[in-house]
């Protein structure tokens, strides 16, 4: 990667060669990266690809077997109290103490962290910008998940440190809890350096200035959002239900200019069925599919493009890449 | 450190633990207190001491069985590890709230003596040896079960391992009279916390003894350390 903004060269996360292993099975295989200030940036990757493992060792929870992990340029193993200082961390699972009130337990937090900022008012900050207002006097046994998460966001921003880390910060929240924590971040992203994990890649692509895919303990791909966007848009299959015979509505869709195949997905609901179309590159077959089908009047009652799934994301990348 | 150990005594006060902690402590040793001095017809509080022994093996585990196991099992763990305080002060701040449970409520417990006044004369210095020496004694278990805490995720296990180590500080030396070879039975007694009791019942203030379970302690809250920072590593 090469850096463009004068921000990029002031490094926040520097991690070099780093190796994490359990007996023979590698969790982390020799990754390196680095993060400058004020950048967001994603870690995607299927489930047990390392992005927790990575995170916990930047974070001091775990040793690593080998390489190094700095923050803010101080290395963790070396200085852990003056590095975990700068950042702030929401683990995978948010380390919630389930007797205490949100209050009691940012104040909790606020000790812990050592922070010296007016209290009261820096944590009625973060209780406004994570929305916990009107729930700060209550148990937090007593919350709904998503409030936990966001209590568990709050407790990650508690004396401001400029390294902000999240382990799947919007897992098991409802859509519009998930919209709001993305544009949460969005905003921490302006003043902080943010590192996210996780495994949705629209998460990723609506909030990281930069995506690094990680796969069976090793990077894949360290690129810019954009670029990657760009090899996720090339995809143009669309799932279609039409209503009609399916055998002749198969033939016409294969007629079509452009579309390589045609396949049915065996789903059916009353006299419609689903088509997966694929085309090709550079053409757009949505309007001579409608033209087409209503030509022989044949209702199409829906339309939609498919994402790729990580997988395919990965293949696609590692092609890029070659 | 401080704020944990804030936290900690919050802990067993917004849960049932310490209450129940109190209550179970104020009743087994007033029990034993009225066999061993009141209904035995002397004011000499040393056999009660020695009853309250093994009434700590069931009673401290209370205390301690929660301190590491739960901030494990419910992952609040790592919002400690990756704050800006060291292992040691993390794990010190918690033996020093289970401490303070322990000798506030061994101070209440002081309450019973006074009836022993209208009735004898007990001896209030052998008194007082005996109480510093429950109060290392306290000491000794109480890190012996946060050892066994940071060992395990159940509370339960660390509660039953707990009582099982300290059983076998307790009885170590129990059967030595069933032993025939001196080398055993100097080993056992030099192990057993028990033995090292008997010279404050006699009213000695026994340095060695003081130094003996001061360095249990030590060593115990040493090796939880180890086990926090080898579990890194793992």
């Amino acid at each position: 990667m090469t850096e463009t903004s004068e921000e990029m060269s002031i490094r926040m996360i520097e991690i070099n060669n780093l190796v994490k292993n359990y007996g023979t099975k590698f969790a982390v295989d020799d990754i390196s990266f680095k993060v400058g200030k004020g950048e967001i940036v994603g870690f995607l990757g299927p489930n047990g690809a390392g992005k927790s493992t990575t995170m916990n060792i930047l974070t001091g929870y775990l040793s690593s077997t080998s390489g190094e992990a700095k923050v803010g340029g101080i290395d963790i193993l070396e200085n852990p109290n003056e590095a975990k200082k700068l950042i702030g961390f929401l683990p995978e699972q948010p380390p919630l103490y389930i007797d205490m009130t949100v209050n009691e337990y940012l104040n909790f937090v606020y000790e812990i962290k050592g922070c010296k900022l007016n209290r009261e008012r820096h944590i009625a900050e973060i209780r406004q910008v994570t929305k916990i207002e009107d729930v700060k006097n209550r148990l937090i046994k007593n919350l709904s998940k998503g409030y936990k998460q966001r209590v568990g966001i709050a407790q990650a921003l508690v004396g401001n440190p400029p390294v902000i880390i999240f382990d799947e910060p919007t897992v098991g929240l409802d859509p519009k809890q998930i919209i709001e924590i993305r544009n949460l971040i969005r905003n921490l992203g302006q003043s902080h350096t943010v590192i996210l994990s996780t495994h949705i890649l629209s998460e990723v692509q609506s909030v990281c200035d930069r995506i690094i895919i990680i796969n069976e303990g090793k990077i894949i791909a360290d690129e810019r959002t954009e670029n990657i966007t760009r090899v996720v848009e090339e995809n143009r299959r669309y799932s279609l239900k039409i209503c009609g015979p399916q055998r002749e509505i198969q033939n016409l869709l294969q007629e079509i200019p452009g579309v390589i195949s045609v396949e049915l997905t065996g789903e059916r609901e009353l006299d419609s069925y689903t088509y997966i179309v694929e085309a090709e590159k550079g053409v757009d077959i949505r309007k001579p599919v409608f033209y087409v089908l209503s030509e022989k009047n044949y209702p199409m009652i829906g339309m939609e493009p498919l994402g790729m799934n990580l997988e395919e994301v990965f293949i696609k990348i590692m092609d890029m890449g070659r | 450190m401080f704020a944990i150990y804030k936290k900690e005594m919050r802990g067993y006060f917004t849960t049932p633990l310490g209450y129940v902690f109190i209550a179970v402590f104020l009743a087994v040793s007033g029990f034993m207190f009225a066999v061993a001095t009141l209904q035995s017809g002397t004011s000499d509080v040393s056999g009660y001491f020695q009853l309250m022994i093994f009434g700590y093996i069931v009673i401290v585990p209370l205390l301690t069985m929660r301190s590491f196991a739960e901030e494990r099992r419910t992952r609040t763990e790592q919002l400690l590890m990756t704050a800006p305080i060291s292992i040691t002060s993390m794990i010190m701040a918690k033996f020093l709230a289970a401490f303070t449970m322990f000798a506030g409520t061994v101070l209440v417990s002081c309450i019973y003596y006074l009836p022993l006044f209208g009735y004898g004369e007990p001896n209030v210095g052998k008194a007082v040896g005996c109480l510093i020496a429950m109060l290392l004694i306290g000491m000794c278990f109480i890190s012996v079960g946060i050892f066994v805490s940071t060992l395990t995720e159940s509370t339960v296990t660390a509660s039953i391992g707990t009582m099982a180590i300290l059983l076998g500080f307790a009885v170590a030396a129990i059967f030595n009279n069933l032993i025939d070879t001196y080398f055993i039975r100097y080993i056992l007694n030099w192990i057993s916390v028990y033995s090292r009791y008997v010279n404050f019942t006699n009213g000695i203030f026994d340095i060695a003894a003081t130094v003996y379970y001061l360095s249990i302690t030590a060593v115990f809250l040493f090796l939880s350390v180890r086990i926090y920072e080898r579990r890194r590593y793992a």
